[in-house]
């Protein structure tokens, strides 16, 4: 069986995406209790009755989860429902301690929303709309840490063992419709999205939006028709997709695997799949024989919420900045080609630019560190840039200090370099490594003067007019003074003495 | 002592008559004495009733003010959790469970000063009208110990006709404080929905279910009222008003000038010919004491018990999933290879009893998809119904009447196995559960031909509970003209050898 | 709709998460025929035109502040623990996956 390429798939099926994104909010307290929802902590010490569902216990809601709801829905373009319920989602599961979850069904607080996408296609920039069913709260489980497996995964796990401290934190869910017309681009129109997502919700500050820590959470869901085509796939969801990268490479696997499927003549199986990182490809959740029925209904022990209109436009009054307007602004303020914001947009680093700059650096030399000698060294790694040691304040002050004649370019690489490798600050690698701009006239001349009589004969050429050959004097220089000499200084100084400055 | 109300008893704690230790310790005696036979009682907290009172005696030695139930005991249902003491909702997968928490009932009653003297027994999760569903043992009636003493809260009522304590504290969901108080011949009262906080009140239907105050006297259980009812911000179904002032009324028992609507479809038509005699008996009373009788109609009413056992069992299918045996209570079938799911399933069949996995069946069926509008959603438009009927009613009148129940207590075993004859105890009592109104039952006599206890059930609208004080009061006291003394005086002698 | 097969009953019994016997089933699948017929007379008066109740009180935006309060030590917490290992509730294995 020859494999299927991607041109393949595309040529003769069109995609239908449906993304479902959960983001834990950043209350200090819980859902329905009062309990710290802090990071980290040891074990069960941020339970109480309420989220360990202890008989008798109930639930209240926090206000400032609902106020991020609403906050999210109008940043979405979604109407706020007048009159809205929570309902309860029956099912067993060991993380779910009321063996049931207190979510919304057929009255959630949002509807009807939209965002926009702009993302870089062959034919130049193109925008897409992705339709928003509805935005609704509901609260986070427990984790489970399954012992005596060998992978730590719940297959062959011989116990599990509870924690509580995730359970009751609040979670909003967004739902898209369904999203055709994406055609080819499917992969990174869903990228873009989630990636538009997250920095509505970071501009918000409703959420830390961290995708490696589970603060927002994507699952996809793909289907494929034929082109042309009016009737639907059958489409699978994909769960286990903790980063934008993961959504990409997660939705061109799927339309990959369905087509594949498709051409055979087997058909699509309708199922929950996980995306294993580190192949890129899914793997089948356990199938359940018969679909569960959370027979919803109204939640008895909470009423219902209506947000009255004043507060709502209040609300929006305060929304911040729009991610797309400020990348524009952005854009104007540090005079960025197209080309180069589609990159730093593209590469993630717009975040981390802007705090640069903000930190007194010059935009585009901001820009050009973290696009150029940072990305570099990402890529290396293969990590994502924000995920290495550097921070927007090392690089303010490497740009000042190159601004400053203090360091070159090259000596700044060096320190990138060590600050990235885990060796302190810039100050502290500079000190430690002992980087120093040579400055003095008097060493550098030293230097040139015992290159030149080394190398007389090249030294001759370039007194005779042939400046090229004074690239491999500078090299030398540069070696004598172990690098920290500045290249364009020696230059100077080197042409002059052989008289061609 | 043990025979005085609560009233009493707190007068003579007042005086210095007696000390909260002696009365405590007198009735834990009486406990002694005879609940091996009336079986009222689950836990006996002994030590932690003595501390209890040895504090409220210190205070008052000190001086300090004290509310009017201070030092005076009280046995609690088993369905409210209290922090360290054996909470088992009269289940086997409770057993042994000991709260890490107080429920706000019970934190209300220690900031009162009252002493708990134990936990009471009940039909399992409170689901049953007999209290025979109790994985423990069923409680026995002190006026025949043949007899089913009411549930889902007998022993409650049973404690108090026993003389076992002055008061005590219920739950009501479909008439489970009401209908007990009327076979026992004592008051029970469910104060309007969200009049007291369900925060550590073990779910069995949310939307139904409500604590309450108990005694034998109309003024004991106004006092208690008072002690138990408050907004608690833990309970968002919990309202945010002042408590109604039950104990004046309570004092006052004025009904000049108030209209009593007679519910046509609940006038006892078909019930116990003596419950009957004895309700036409007790409206007598009442006009005489000035109140103006009228008759009022409720359609709908006659929809209240398909509706109630359709939205009662759905909320607690639901309510009782948290019973898994991942965190607390019983855990069985845990050997090598086990599942959590199977050890889930055996624990659950073991641990439910027949009632409780009935109504569990039933409301996940009720709740299912494809028959969610059918049978919920159906339901709870019945329940719309029904308040209408009673905001309608209420224009006419300030409160309702009727007989609290069709019978009077019928023998243990009797209805058992006929889980339709059961639920229609509660016929006259669910109405006021569907609409969140307010129910009093007090007991309005004996039947003449079997010499057991008939209750009398007042409804009042949404937090206007003032309103069945005042009438249960006057009724109360013109009872107690007729029969020269209090009725429990009439009950058999439960003391001596048992 | 009123009557349900004993199959319909043991799937309920799967949904509710209890392992019911043959006997129990057998009964409850005769009892819910009885008590069906009697319950779902409520689908008379329950025309469209009336609303629902979900709860007898018109209460609405009840909310907490956003405020921490002490939880539960992991001892109260763990107390009921049928098994507990390393301050976490211990239990066996699990077969299902989450929804």
């Amino acid at each position: 069986m020859s494999a299927l390429t991607y041109e393949d798939v595309i040529s003769k099926y069109e995609p239908v995406l449906g993304l479902e994104v959960h983001v834990e909010l950043n209350t200090h307290s819980k859902m329905f209790c009062g309990c710290s929802t802090i990071f980290g902590a040891e074990p069960n010490t941020q339970t109480c009755p309420v989220c360990l569902a202890l008989p008798g216990a109930l639930p209240v809601v926090n206000e400032k989860a609902i106020e991020s709801t609403i906050l999210i829905g109008l940043a979405l373009n979604c109407s706020i429902a007048p009159f809205s319920r929570f309902a309860r989602k029956n099912y067993f599961y060991p993380d779910m301690p009321k063996n049931f979850q207190i979510s919304q069904y057929d009255e959630p607080i949002c509807v009807n929303g939209y965002v926009d996408v702009e993302i870089e296609t062959e034919e130049g920039p193109q925008s897409f709309r992705i339709e928003i069913e509805r935005v609704h709260m509901e609260e986070d489980t427990g984790k489970s840490l399954h012992v005596g497996g060998s992978t730590g995964r719940i297959h062959g796990a011989d116990y599990s063992l509870l924690d509580y401290n995730r359970a009751g934190i609040p979670l909003v869910e967004i739902v898209t419709k369904i999203v055709p017309g994406t055609g080819k681009y499917a992969p990174e129109v869903a990228k873009a999205y989630v990636a538009e997502l997250r920095d509505i919700l970071r501009a918000l500050g409703v959420s830390d939006v961290k995708m490696e820590q589970g603060s927002l959470r994507c699952d996809a869901n793909v289907s494929l028709r034929l082109i042309g085509s009016e009737v639907l796939g059958t489409r699978s969801e994909t769960k286990n997709v903790n980063s934008l990268r993961s959504v990409e490479r997660a939705i061109r696997g799927e339309m990959l695997r369905h087509a594949e499927r498709l051409n055979n003549g087997e058909k699509v199986v309708q199922e929950t799949r996980h995306f294993q990182e580190d192949t890129g490809l899914t793997r089948s959740g356990r199938s359940k024989e018969q679909a569960e029925d959370y027979r919803y209904f109204p939640e008895p022990d909470l009423v219902p919420v209506a947000p009255d209109a004043q507060w709502i436009e209040k609300l929006r009054a305060g929304l911040p900045e729009r991610p797309s307007l400020r990348r524009k602004r952005l854009q104007e303020q540090w005079s960025v080609p197209d080309k180069e914001m589609a990159a730093m947009i593209n590469a993630d680093v717009l975040n981390i630019v802007e705090e640069t700059v903000l930190l007194g650096a010059d935009p585009t030399k901001a820009r050009s560190w973290w696009l150029g000698e940072i990305s570099r060294l990402a890529n290396e790694k293969d990590v994502a840039i924000t995920q290495m040691e550097i921070t927007a304040k090392d690089v303010a002050e490497i740009v000042s200090l190159v601004a400053k004649g203090e360091l070159t370019d090259k000596l700044a690489r060096q320190v990138i370099e060590g600050v990235i490798a885990g060796e302190g600050t810039p100050a502290r690698v500079i000190s430690t490594r002992g980087i120093k701009v040579v400055n003095d006239d008097g060493a550098l001349m030293a230097a040139i003067e015992k290159v030149c009589s080394e190398q007389s004969e090249t030294a001759d050429k370039v007194r005779n007019g042939h400046l090229p050959a004074a690239g491999a004097l500078i090299g030398a220089v540069m070696k004598e003074t172990k690098g920290q000499a500045d290249a364009a200084r020696v230059r100077e100084l080197l042409l002059g003495h052989l008289g061609q400055a | 002592m043990i025979k005085n109300s609560a009233a009493e008893m707190s007068a003579a704690l007042s005086s210095g008559a007696t000390t909260s230790v002696a009365l405590t310790q007198a009735h834990l005696d009486r406990i002694s004495e005879v609940d091996g036979k009336v079986h009222a009682f689950l836990y006996v907290d002994t030590q932690g009733a003595l501390e209890q009172a040895k504090k409220i005696d210190d205070a008052r030695a000190r001086g300090e003010k004290l509310g009017p139930l201070a030092g005076v005991p009280l046995a609690l249902k088993d369905v409210l959790v209290q922090k360290d003491v054996p909470t088992t909702c009269g289940s086997k997968i409770l057993e042994g469970w000991r709260p890490p928490y107080d429920s706000t009932v019970v934190a209300n009653l220690k900031n009162a000063g009252v002493v708990i003297l134990g936990k009471t027994n009940m039909d399992e999760f409170a689901m049953g009208s007999s209290t025979e569903n109790s994985a423990y043992g069923p409680t026995h009636n002190p006026w025949d110990l043949t007899r089913i003493p009411g549930g889902s809260g007998g022993g409650s009522s049973a404690a108090l006709a026993a003389f076992e304590a002055p008061l005590a504290i219920g739950t009501d969901t479909g008439g489970s404080i009401r209908q007990p108080a009327a076979v026992t011949g004592t008051v029970g009262v469910k104060p309007t929905y969200g009049g007291v906080s369900r925060y550590g009140l073990v779910a069995f239907s949310s939307s139904l279910d409500q604590a309450g105050p108990c005694a034998r006297t109309v003024l004991d259980t106004a006092l208690l009222h008072e002690v138990i009812a408050g907004h608690d911000p833990r309970d968002s179904t919990s309202i945010n008003a002042p408590v109604p002032q039950v104990v004046a009324a309570a004092k006052s028992g004025d009904v000049k000038a108030m209209k009593i609507g007679v519910v046509k479809e609940l006038n006892g038509d078909g019930y116990q010919a003596g419950v009957r005699q004895r309700f036409e008996e007790s409206l007598e009373l009442l006009a005489k004491a000035g109140a103006e009788i009228v008759e009022v109609s409720a359609p709908n009413f006659e929809y209240a018990l398909a509706a109630y056992y359709l939205i009662a069992p759905s909320e607690c299918s639901s309510n009782l999933a948290r019973f898994d045996a991942m965190r607390y209570g019983l855990r069985v079938g845990d050997t090598d290879g086990a599942s959590a799911e199977s050890v889930m399933n055996m624990t659950r069949e073991v641990g439910f009893g027949r009632e409780v996995k009935r109504r569990i069946l039933l409301g996940t069926y009720a709740l299912s998809s494809g028959y969610y509008d059918a049978y919920y959603g159906s339901a709870q438009k019945v329940r719309t119904l029904i308040t209408q009927d009673f905001n309608k009613a209420f224009e006419k009148c300030d409160v309702m009447v009727s007989p609290t129940c069709p019978t009077t207590a019928f023998k243990i075993g009797e209805k058992a196995d006929d889980p339709l004859a059961m639920y229609l105890n509660d016929i006259a009592t669910i109405p006021v559960n569907m609409a969140g109104i307010g129910g009093m039952s007090l007991p309005s006599g004996v039947a003449p031909e079997d010499g057991l206890p008939v209750g009398f059930q007042i409804m009042s609208p949404v937090m206007q509970d003032q309103r069945m004080y005042s009438v249960g009061a006057a009724l109360e006291a013109a009872l107690l003209s007729k029969w020269g003394s209090p009725l429990l005086s009439q009950a058999p002698e439960l003391g001596g050898a048992a | 709709m009123s009557s349900l097969s004993r199959d319909d009953v043991a799937n309920l019994a799967r949904l509710a998460r209890i392992e019911m016997t043959d006997e129990e089933l057998e009964n409850l699948t005769t009892e819910f025929g009885v008590i069906l017929n009697a319950v779902a007379r409520v689908q008379e008066v329950a025309t469209t035109d009336v609303a629902a109740t979900s709860h007898p009180l018109p209460l609405k935006n009840i909310f907490r502040s956003d405020v921490v309060i002490p939880s539960l030590t992991p001892e109260e917490a763990l107390s009921g623990a049928p098994a507990s290992e390393e301050q976490r509730f211990r239990v066996p294995q699990i077969l299902g996956e989450e929804a």
